[in-house]
């Protein structure tokens, strides 16, 4: 009974708590659901760290953005997706932007987020046929998509082996994570497979990916020319160090972005050496940008994480995010005039009218770390290009080895027309026009 | 004092029998339900409905169905998760093929449908019992989810398997997609419930009921008295099914209105309703509900308090969440291996007396 009393009082208390965290205060809500917890949370820290370290640094430097401080609330999913959609009702009060870190997530956000005109930004995840905003008006993917992933990897095949009429022929594996994530390259590949001639060969990985041993015994007895990868989590390392055991050609071995951080190549020891992964921010730390967050967030003992760990791959991409988020915040503001009082609509044209110059990265203290980001309200992704890194397993660290490469852009905007046509019929809405 | 039924006569068959013989209880729950359905709908926000009532009434749902299944027949499933699927599949082949059909009707045949796997699955309990059982249905889970990641038809070919519920109506209100309102949707599932349950009630205090639980209790002697295992086992698969199957149609359609099989419908579902029915009470319609609201609600209200209250970072609150929701499983399975039902009977039989105990 004792503990009836309890629960009642509890409930009551929860029921009271959520309204009394509501009363707005004026600054800048930026709702955060990440996953420190789960089968993914090793992804899930790091890309939180590096989010929450940009935003405290320019809390402590600049006072926040033009003045207004950024208050980023975390909330933990565990990458699950019954438990983002709590977290995204939780904190949809005056939130400026969502960002779900998951596609489960995404697909369940993007109804909601067009009802409730809060921009979604799935950076470099999530749905690919959002690029098209006609159709996806509050949901933003720069700066690349899966599609694009998939058609620069293929480019950079080509371009390794002499030129596309070379593909002809040729065995390319996809090793994918077996849910709506690992399968977004599959149409993309297939498509590429039939114009080039390659032979694409499918390898599902079951979540959480603990288990490959089937699959690269197919791959060494196939002995495709290339293999690629859509992994996340515990997959990616054991995928590289099985590649590694059956001494698969490192070089030969491309990741996609999530793909392709310390934690994934690491395990595999000196056997991971060469291995490529799709990237669309630079590893590392030298770039100006990390030292004011040492001097601003570290020094004052407010880092996310720890200190020898800024830099990471995974770190880096999450510090990306932020800047994103900060300059369409930014945008918003000169578009509107105001500072203080800024809606999810306002941010929306704010993200519409995003353009991060090179000149503006340099700015930022970021001259190098990424492709210029141009969105505009029809194109909701941006350029679409994206580098490829190499894994030096003697120095620890990722380089990269091209510069950022176009993808098809002819195929992934029909692919994506596609799709986002098949998504206004089965949901009967109509396309929006741009102006 | 205020629990007491002395002066209430029964002069019926029928009043003796009634589903809430005892006066404060029969008052008590259409108290509860009139609250339910005419006051809450006022009050609803959009937090209230996606995270804490949708979920404690698909929980239910769900749970009702497995409660008939293991806590009434005694055969153990793993497989929940899997006719989960099942309905929610048919609820968004049939949203997207028939556009006008009301929603009502597509849970139902979702129901339907899974309930027809549910007894195709079941016809090894026929002859293998207790574990092996468990690892039959076990196969069920993991072939359902399989099937549905593997074959295009299911999620009609999108590009990455998702499916998407539609804007969908029942009596011609809105409740499926993201212009239905959380009153609309709300009451849509609490009607479901509510029916499924009064029918689960009195299913199982007749003859189906009857034969369930005399197979449940020793199946040589039930056989011995003239219940027939076949008709008996499989009746329990199809209704516990249907049940599990409608759960799953509101699950997709009604309260996530999107779903990807391999992520929402894997064997930690399966385990979540089975620890909802043993830590609610095998064998108890109220045990289903109660268990429910102890597994989506305790999470729930932990994280408030830590986070919104206490201000604890949300990483930590999770941990200690975690923990906590697993002390309190072990602590109510020592305490009354039984289940919370089992402790409101006796918090009941405490009342009567109240205050004055002999």
């Amino acid at each position: 009974m004792h503990f009836r009393k309890l629960l009642l009082g509890m409930a009551t208390a929860a029921l009271a708590l959520p309204t009394l965290a509501s009363t707005a205060q004026a600054d800048l809500i930026i709702p955060s659901l990440i996953y420190r917890t789960g089968p993914y949370a090793a992804g899930g820290i790091p890309w939180g760290n590096g989010f929450n370290d940009y935003f405290a640094m320019l809390n402590a430097r600049d006072g926040g953005i033009n003045g207004v401080r950024v208050d980023v609330r975390e909330c933990e999913t565990a990458y699950n997706t019954q438990q983002g959609v709590e977290c995204y009702e939780a904190n949809k009060e005056g939130a400026l932007v969502m960002t779900p870190r998951s596609t489960g997530i995404t697909y369940q956000l993007i109804p909601r987020a067009s009802v409730d005109e809060i921009p979604i930004f799935t950076l470099g995840y999530g749905r690919t046929s959002a690029t098209d905003g006609t159709t996806f008006p509050w949901v933003f993917n720069p700066p690349v998509t899966y599609w694009d992933g998939a058609s620069v990897m293929i480019n950079y095949i080509a371009e390794q082996v002499g030129g596309f009429e070379n593909l002809a022929g040729k065995k390319i594996a996809l090793v994918f994570h077996n849910s709506a994530y690992g399968k977004e390259p599959i149409r993309t590949l297939e498509s590429l497979a039939e114009t080039y001639g390659f032979e694409l060969v499918q390898l599902p990985v079951d979540h959480p990916g603990q288990e490959q041993r089937a699959t690269w015994l197919q791959i060494r007895r196939d002995q495709p020319d290339w293999v690629l990868m859509y992994g996340w989590g515990v997959m990616n390392q054991v995928a590289i160090q099985e590649a590694a055991s059956i001494r698969y050609p490192m070089d030969h071995f491309i990741g996609v972005w999530w793909s392709g951080s310390e934690n994934d190549v690491l395990p595999a020891g000196a056997g991971a050496d060469g291995y490529l992964s799709a990237t669309f921010s630079a590893a590392g730390t030298d770039f100006p940008v990390f030292a004011e967050i040492m001097t601003h967030v570290y020094d004052a003992g407010n880092g996310a994480g720890e200190r020898e760990r800024v830099g990471e791959v995974i770190y880096n991409r999450g510090l990306l995010e932020a800047v994103i988020i900060s300059e369409a915040i930014r945008t918003a503001m000169e578009l509107t005039g105001k500072t203080d009082d800024l809606t999810g609509a306002d941010m929306r044209m704010g993200f519409e009218h995003l353009n991060i110059t090179a000149e503006r990265l340099a700015e930022l203290g970021l001259e190098g770390f990424a492709d210029p980001i141009a969105v505009a309200c029809a194109n909701h992704t941006g350029s679409g290009r994206a580098a490829i890194q190499q894994w030096d397993a003697d120095t620890g660290t990722w380089s990269m080895v091209t510069d950022f490469i176009d993808p098809d852009h002819e195929l992934i905007a029909r692919l994506i027309a596609e799709d986002a046509e098949a998504y206004r019929t089965e949901n009967s809405i109509t396309a929006t026009a741009c102006n | 004092m205020l629990y007491r039924e002395a002066g209430q006569f029964k002069t019926s068959y029928s009043a003796d029998q009634a589903i809430f013989p005892i006066a404060q209880d029969r008052w008590g729950v259409l108290l509860f339900l009139l609250i339910a359905f005419a006051v809450v709908p006022f009050f609803l926000t959009d937090y209230m409905t996606n995270a804490v009532l949708m979920p404690f009434l698909v929980y239910a749902m769900a749970a009702l169905g497995l409660n008939i299944l293991v806590g009434y027949c005694g055969q153990i499933s793993l497989g929940t998760g899997g006719f989960m699927a099942v309905g929610a599949f048919t609820a968004y082949k049939l949203m997207a093929a028939f556009p006008g059909m009301d929603m009502i009707l597509v849970v139902l045949l979702s129901g339907t449908t899974t309930a027809i796997v549910g007894v195709i699955f079941g016809v090894p309990s026929l002859r293998i019992k207790g574990f092996y059982l468990a690892v039959a249905t076990l196969a069920a889970q993991f072939f359902l989810v399989w099937l549905f990641n593997k074959v295009g038809w299911f999620y009609n070919y999108s590009a990455t398997g998702q499916i998407t519920a539609p804007a969908r109506t029942a009596l011609g209100f809105v409740i499926s997609g993201p212009e239905a309102t959380p009153a609309a949707r709300y009451l849509f599932c609490l009607s479901m419930v509510t029916v499924a349950a009064l029918a689960a009630k009195n299913v199982v205090r007749g003859r189906f009921g009857r034969n369930w639980m005399a197979i449940r209790d020793m199946d040589i002697a039930a056989e011995l008295i003239g219940v027939q295992p076949l008709q008996a086992k499989l009746s329990a698969f199809a209704m516990s099914s249907f049940y599990i199957g409608m759960a799953g149609a509101m699950f997709f359609g009604v309260w996530l209105g999107a779903a990807e099989v391999t992520e929402a419908f894997g064997i930690t579902l399966s385990f979540l309703i089975l620890f909802m029915v043993i830590i609610g009470g095998l064998g108890s319609i109220l045990g289903s509900f109660l268990g429910a609201a102890f597994l989506v609600l305790l999470p729930i209200i932990l994280k408030t308090i830590m986070v919104d209250g206490l201000g604890v970072l949300s990483v930590t609150a999770k941990h200690v969440e975690i923990l906590t929701m697993g002390v309190l499983i072990i602590f109510f399975l020592i305490v009354e291996p039984h289940g919370l039902a089992r402790l409101w009977q006796l918090t009941k039989e405490k009342l009567r007396l109240w205050p004055f105990p002999y």
